[in-house]
């Protein structure tokens, strides 16, 4: 599965856990507009983390803040391509 | 009673207030100026005289008003935050002797608030002459952010309340801002700051979006704002981030790491940005300004400002006119040591020429502001009729702050197969959604070998 079906794989699966409701995920969705909250975010970190061995987030130089879920998706994508090489 | 009887009332030290001065929430503008000479308890203020008087607004305005007219008035002042759990009133009630509740149209009937006196705050200020009723010292009691159970309840003074505040008015018009609410020590620290220098503020509503809170902040030129690290990640990731562009960036409330102090630099070029230790027993401890995390070594050796620091096995006390006085009710060890420090439970390091925070002493974890036990939560993973055991610790990440990890050791005898395991995980954390609130729920669980006992036989936990 590409990461970015992973990525909304999961945030379905936290926002059911948590009692929310999504919006339509596209990739210039706002992510504080998802409906996921702070702590779903990092629920969703923690599980990538545990499912890709990565975590971009702690790993960066600079705290990177993605706004929309394309630059979320990115920022995976870009770190799983720094692992493998 | 510390409070000199001559100290000016929160009102009074509104008696100048200019017409441009407001307080503003998404429902309400009001002009500071208008309470000088007008009320919003229409009229009941006197009823309050005297009396121990639980503050249950259900809206930070009302809040604002009714602390500015009780305070001098009543003889003790116990601030409800708004998450405070109805089956806590009776006993937070009794502690505080109360006698009288201030609501608004927003407070939920609760049988715990049939009280002597019950008046209403309203979100408006009608003019009245000022009552001449007798000035109190009053006792301001606020909530801490306990872990579970009934929280404590620190008394302050207005005087220790306002002790970390300057003295000087502030250059120019100011416009504070806080993504606290004003019903806890880190808000209550911005209110008062707009009382003592003659500023204005911005309050939020319960609920309210984060897109919608920063665009008033920007409609009404917000010059100084502040908030936990956790609230400036959730800022950052706003597009309305933009719409801002204060010229003091404030964080307290939680440890500010370089990351996100980096973060706030790289949005905000111009601004001062000053993180302050602060806690709702230990009052301001210090600032930091120069963009560092910790704090330098030095504050240890040298008291700044009547606040004294010692470390204590890795632990910092504090001592200080900021501090609060006691807790009310018996229940629990003093907030103050024996000579005047108190015990904050934050655990630091040395590293080079500066201290940096690593973690709560006994693994207490801050997710957001609450704090965590790990132990509760490792009680209903260990329920789990596979568990063997667990342990429950803290995740720092720059974007989302603390979370929740669990690791947990299965019983030798469970399949140890890939998809079996991700079954444990499922029911394990099904087991807490039934059991815990949302917060305390591990964000993952990490199935592992074994975990460290140490000497004392209990489980080796890492600050931070």
């Amino acid at each position: 599965m590409s990461i970015k079906l992973t990525i909304m794989d999961l945030m379905q699966q936290i926002a059911r856990e948590h009692g929310k409701t999504l919006a339509p995920l596209r990739d210039d969705l706002v992510l504080l507009d998802s409906g996921l909250d702070s702590l779903g975010f990092a629920v969703l970190v923690a599980r990538l983390e545990d499912m890709l061995g990565i975590d971009p987030f702690t790993a960066a130089e600079d705290a990177m803040f993605p706004l929309t879920l394309g630059d979320f998706v990115k920022v995976y994508e870009s770190a799983q391509q720094r692992a493998v090489a | 009673m510390k409070v000199r009887s001559n100290a000016p009332s929160l009102r009074g030290r509104i008696a100048d207030a200019v017409p441009e001065r407001f307080f503003l929430d998404r429902a309400a503008r009001l002009g500071v100026d208008h309470l000088v000479r007008g009320t919003s308890f229409a009229g009941r203020l006197a009823e309050l005289a005297g009396r121990s008087t639980v503050v249950a607004t259900s809206s930070q305005l009302t809040t604002a008003l009714a602390l500015i007219e009780l305070d001098g008035v009543v003889r003790r002042l116990t601030i409800l935050p708004p998450d405070t759990a109805a089956d806590h009133l009776s006993a937070l009630i009794a502690c505080a002797e109360a006698d009288a509740v201030v609501i608004d149209e927003g407070t939920p009937s609760q049988p715990a608030f049939d009280l002597p006196a019950r008046v209403v705050c309203a979100p408006a200020i009608v003019q009245a002459e000022q009552l001449s009723l007798p000035q109190l010292p009053t006792e301001w009691v606020l909530l801490t952010s306990g872990t579970s159970g009934v929280p404590k309840m620190a008394v302050h003074s207005l005087a220790s309340l306002i002790a970390p505040i300057g003295a000087g008015r502030l250059d120019g018009a100011v416009v504070w801002g806080t993504f606290y609410d004003i019903r806890r020590y880190g808000g209550l620290q911005i209110f008062l700051r707009a009382i003592v220098g003659g500023a204005s503020l911005v309050l939020s509503c319960a609920g309210e979006p984060i897109a919608d809170h920063l665009a008033r902040l920007g409609r009404c030129g917000v010059t100084h704002l502040s908030g936990t690290p956790s609230h400036w990640r959730r800022a950052l990731m706003s597009p309305e981030i933009g719409k801002i562009s204060p010229r003091y960036v404030r964080l307290s409330g939680e440890i500010a790491d370089q990351a996100i102090l980096d973060s706030l630099r790289a949005a905000f070029p111009d601004a001062a940005i000053g993180h302050a230790y602060a806690s709702t027993e230990a009052g301001v401890a210090f600032e930091v300004d120069d963009g560092r995390a910790g704090f330098p070594a030095d504050f240890l050796d040298y008291g700044r400002d009547g606040v004294e620091l010692k470390l204590v096995e890795g632990a910092l006390r504090i001592r200080s006119p900021r501090t609060a006085e006691r807790y009310l009710g018996t229940q629990h060890a003093p907030l103050r040591d024996g000579d005047g420090f108190v015990d904050t439970g934050d655990m630091v390091e040395l590293r080079g020429d500066r201290y940096v925070f690593a973690g709560r002493r006994g693994g207490i974890i801050n997710v957001g502001g609450l704090k965590i036990h790990p132990e509760e939560i490792e009680a209903v993973i260990n329920r789990h009729p596979q568990v063997r055991m667990s342990l429950v610790r803290p995740k720092q990440s720059p974007v989302t702050g603390a979370i929740v990890i669990a690791d947990v050791v299965l019983k030798t005898d469970c399949a140890r197969a890939g998809g079996e395991q991700q079954q444990i995980k499922n029911d394990i954390l099904q087991l807490c959604r039934d059991a815990l609130p949302r917060y305390k729920v591990p964000a993952a669980i990490s199935i592992v070998p074994a975990l460290d006992v140490g000497a004392t036989g209990k489980l080796a936990r890492r600050y931070g």
